[in-house]
C-alpha cells in the first residue's frame, strides 16, 4: 500500500495508510525478529546527532535483516566541506535502497525526496516535521484505548513551538476526537492549527490549569516546557511548576487515561509517575521501533 | 489621451498600466525584462487616482503567456494589460494571483532549507487577500507583508 513511497510529513499518508502502518506495526510487536530486508541496504543520514531517534530507526533496521550504512554525526561527512545536500542524497540514493534522514533545516527532506531515486523517510527536519514520531504515538493511542476513534486527548505545555502535538493534531483530525489545550499563555497552539481544527469541525477547549481536564481525558500527552521559549523569563518562573504532572494529580482519572510524552523529559513529569500504571511514556518510545519497523518494511516490501 | 503620451506609443507589443510606483523594478525583474533585446520604455511616478503614483511599461514586439504575466499579480494585483497591434489595442487583460509561486519569492521562515542551499522556492498560494503562501519545503506561511522578491 505505501510500496516505494516517501515519508515526509503525516500529510503524505492518507488515513488508510496511516492505518495500514500501524497494523504493520502491531505485526512486528507480536514478533519482532523477522528478518524480511535481507539483502537490502538502508542508508541512516543523520546531518545532526540525535541518538534516541537514530537508535530506534537503526534497530529497527536491523531486526528487519537490512544492512545500514550512513553517518550520526554531519562532522565527519563532506557535507561539512560544503557538499550541496542534493549532491549527498544524488550519491547515497545510489548506494542504497531507502534513505532515512534527520537534517536541521526545514523542508529538507521535502528537497531529498525529490532528488533521490530511492524512498525518503524523514527523521525530523528542523521544528517542521517528524512523521515517525506522529505514527508510534498514534500506534499507542490505538494500542491502549483500543481504538483512534472519538477519544478526548489533552495535550499540556508547550503548544506553540512543539511540532509533534501540531502533526498529531493534524494526523488524529480523521478521528473524530476532541482535543483539550492546556499552556501558558506564551505557549499557546498557534491560530493556523486552531483554523485547521475550525474547518474540521473538531471541537478543542483551551485551558491554563491542568487540572480542569484531567478528569475527563483519555489521553494526557505532556510536552517539554523549555525556558528558552519564552521572552519574559518571569513568566517562566510563574508557571514553570504549573505544568509539572505529580502522581497525586491523578487520582481522579478515568481508568483507562494513559500519559504520553515524546521524550526526553526535562521535569515536567516527576518522576514518582513513572510507577503508576498510566504512565506510558516508556514503552511509547518501545513502540516507536515496531512503527519504523512498520514503515520501513512497508515501504521496501509493499507488505 | 495625453496621459498615454506621457510615455511614447508603441506600434506593436505589450503596455503594463496600473503598476505601483514603488514596484516598477520589481515587476522588471520578475519579468527578467532587463534581459531581453526588446524596446523598453517605462514611466513612473505618473499620477494616478487609483494608486497615488504609478508606474507603465511598454515592451515592443513582445506578448506575454497568460502564467508568465501572473508572476506579477504579486506586486501589481491591479496591473491592467493592453496588448497592441499596428497601435491599436486588441485585447486587454488583468492578471491573477497564480496558485503556485515558484522561482521568485523568498520563505520568510530563517531555518528553510531554501535559505541555504541552492533550490528554487516553491510555495502554493493559500490565500489571495491578503496574499498568503505555504512553502512547499519547510511548510510555513509567508505573508503580504513578509514577502521578498528575489
Ligand atoms: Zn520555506
Amino acid at each position: 500500500m505505501i510500496k516505494n513511497k516517501s515519508l515526509v510529513s503525516i500529510t503524505d499518508f492518507s488515513r488508510e495508510e496511516i492505518l495500514h502502518v500501524l497494523d504493520l506495526a502491531a505485526q512486528f510487536e507480536s514478533n519482532p525478529n523477522q528478518p524480511i530486508l535481507q539483502g537490502h541496504i538502508i542508508a541512516s543520514l543523520f546531518f545532526e546527532p540525535s541518538t534516541r531517534t537514530r537508535l530506534s530507526f537503526e534497530t529497527a533496521m536491523n531486526r528487519l535483516g537490512a544492512r545500514v550504512i550512513g553517518f550520526s554525526d554531519p562532522g565527519v561527512t563532506s557535507a561539512t566541506k560544503g557538499e550541496t545536500l542534493k549532491d549527498t542524497i544524488k550519491m547515497v540514493s545510489n548506494y542504497a535502497d531507502l534513505i532515512v534522514m534527520r537534517h536541521p533545516l526545514e523542508g529538507a527532506a521535502r528537497y531529498a525526496s525529490e532528488q533521490s531515486r530511492v524512498p525518503i523517510v524523514n527523521a525530523g527536519d528542523g521544528a517542521n516535521q517528524h512523521p515517525s514520531q506522529t505514527l508510534l504515538d498514534m500506534y499507542s493511542i490505538r494500542k491502549t484505548q483500543g481504538r483512534l476513534e472519538d477519544l478526548k486527548i489533552a495535550m499540556v505545555g508547550d503548544l506553540k513551538y512543539g511540532r509533534t502535538v501540531h502533526s498529531l493534531i493534524q494526523a488524529m483530525s480523521d478521528f473524530n476526537p476532541t482535543f483539550y489545550f492546556v499552556a501558558p499563555d506564551e505557549l499557546k497552539m498557534p491560530n493556523e492549527y486552531k483554523q485547521f481544527l475550525d474547518e474540521r469541525g473538531i471541537r478543542y477547549e483551551e485551558y491554563t490549569d491542568m487540572a480542569d481536564v484531567l478528569p475527563k481525558a483519555d489521553i494526557l500527552y505532556m510536552t517539554r516546557v523549555q525556558k528558552e521559549r519564552f521572552a519574559d523569563l518571569m513568566e517562566y518562573e510563574r508557571v514553570k511548576n504549573t505544568y509539572v504532572l505529580h502522581n497525586a494529580m491523578l487520582d481522579d482519572t478515568k481508568d483507562n487515561l494513559k500519559i504520553l510524552h515524546p521524550l526526553p523529559r526535562v521535569g515536567e513529569i516527576s518522576e514518582d509517575v513513572d510507577l503508576n500504571p498510566k504512565a506510558y511514556y516508556f514503552k511509547q518510545a518501545e513502540n516507536g521501533m515496531y512503527t519504523r519497523m512498520g514503515i520501513i518494511a512497508g515501504i521496501l516490501t509493499g507488505m | 489621451m495625453e496621459k498615454e503620451l506621457k510615455v511614447s506609443a508603441i506600434k506593436n507589443g505589450t503596455v503594463i498600466d496600473h503598476i505601483p510606483a514603488e514596484n516598477l523594478f520589481k515587476v522588471i525583474s520578475i519579468l527578467g525584462l532587463q534581459n531581453i533585446p526588446n524596446q523598453i520604455t517605462f514611466g513612473t511616478n505618473l499620477e494616478s487616482q487609483k494608486l497615488g503614483r504609478k508606474s507603465i511599461i511598454k515592451v515592443s514586439d513582445k506578448f506575454f503567456e497568460g502564467d508568465e504575466i501572473n508572476k506579477i499579480a504579486l506586486v501589481a494585483p491591479q496591473a491592467k494589460l493592453n496588448i497592441i497591434k499596428d497601435y491599436e489595442v486588441v485585447e486587454k487583460r488583468v492578471v491573477d494571483v497564480p496558485e503556485d509561486i515558484v522561482g521568485y519569492v523568498k520563505c520568510v521562515n530563517p531555518k528553510c532549507v531554501t535559505n541555504f542551499q541552492p533550490i528554487t522556492t516553491r510555495f502554493r498560494v493559500i490565500g489571495k487577500s491578503p496574499l498568503q503562501l505555504r512553502c512547499h519545503y519547510c511548510e510555513k506561511t509567508t505573508c503580504e507583508n513578509q514577502m521578498v522578491i528575489i
